[in-house]
């Protein structure tokens, strides 16, 4: 079972890559960027059937670090079906 | 009888010679050196050092693996029994991590490394680490890191202000910390974690190379407060 999570900053928290991103956006004239934020996807394969209270407790206790983290968690469905052998 | 210390080396610790260095300059006695994937500390211990580094080469965030190593379960169990432990630069970061000190460390505010010697202001003159500084006294101690930009929510700064628990602030800011935090103490006061390195600011040569030997009297309020206690 494939899983993917997602880490972001809190809203409110200062991003600082993001900041310096968005300033080398703007630099290279892209114009109409108001804001760039950086974040974190993390690909699992997991057994079939682990439930969301495991994965989050993966979250809480590791993946993400909750006092300036926030996580969301994607079950993908079928993850075989569109693979190449 | 001389202090049994213990100074813990992560794969990527690169401050951990520096650390059982700067101990044994200033209690006299050789710290165990402890290799992260021992599973238990040395018995009697007065005092654990996790020093500075890049452990897990700051993998999925700095100090977040170290902090789930076989032996920090070993040192949290001994941080709750009131031995003292200090953190330094990537130990403070673990010591976040572990849940040991509240907050986390993040990017510098202004993106770059910053590697230098700050003033710091005395924010706590109660623990085992401090007694000996006057309070909003004004020290030097080397600082090099790239993750040192300490934040926690208002209710827990309010809380570490309330609480005298800011041991040292930066004089000056340096890496964008809420409240010019650099480093704090456990609400028992007996577990410290700080980003400037005081193991760097021992020595004569010390104060020569980095323009202070400040660092010392963390050490040697710590050896005072154990001879006392």
């Amino acid at each position: 079972m494939k899983v993917r999570i997602l880490v972001r900053l809190k809203p409110g928290v200062l991003d600082p890559q993001g900041r310096a991103v968005h300033h080398s956006l703007d630099g290279l004239g892209f114009e109409g960027v108001n804001d760039v934020r950086i974040g974190r996807l993390i690909e699992l394969d997991v057994a079939p059937g682990t439930s969301q209270e495991t994965l989050k407790s993966m979250c809480e206790k590791l993946l993400a670090n909750t006092v300036i983290e926030d996580f969301t968690i994607e079950t993908l469905a079928s993850d075989n079906a569109g693979e190449c052998a | 009888m001389p202090l049994k210390a213990a100074v813990i080396t992560f794969p990527g610790s690169n401050c951990d010679r520096d650390m059982a260095v700067a101990i044994e300059a200033v209690t006299g006695a050789t710290p165990a050196r402890i290799w992260h994937g021992d599973a238990q500390l040395p018995t009697g211990l007065d005092f654990i050092a996790l020093p500075g580094g890049f452990s897990y080469g700051d993998y999925l965030r700095a100090g977040a693996m170290a902090a789930k190593s076989p032996i920090m379960r070993a040192v949290v169990e001994a941080a709750e029994r009131g031995i003292a432990v200090l953190g330094v630069c990537n130990g403070f970061q673990v010591l976040c991590e572990s849940g040991l000190l509240p907050g986390a460390l993040m990017r510098n505010a202004g993106q770059r490394f910053v590697c230098r010697t700050v003033a710091l202001e005395v924010g706590n003159t109660a623990s085992p680490f401090t007694h000996g500084f006057a309070d909003g006294e004004v020290i030097r101690v080397p600082i090099a890191h790239h993750d040192g930009n300490y934040f926690a929510d208002t209710a827990t700064l309010d809380r570490l202000e309330g609480e005298d628990r800011i041991a040292f602030r930066y004089a000056e800011e340096c890496n964008g910390s809420q409240r010019r935090i650099a480093g704090i103490v456990s609400e028992n006061g007996r577990v410290l974690g700080m980003m400037p390195h005081p193991e760097r600011a021992i020595e004569p040569a010390a104060h020569r190379a980095m323009g202070s030997a400040d660092g010392r009297r963390v050490f040697e309020n710590l050896v005072g407060s154990l001879i006392s206690a």
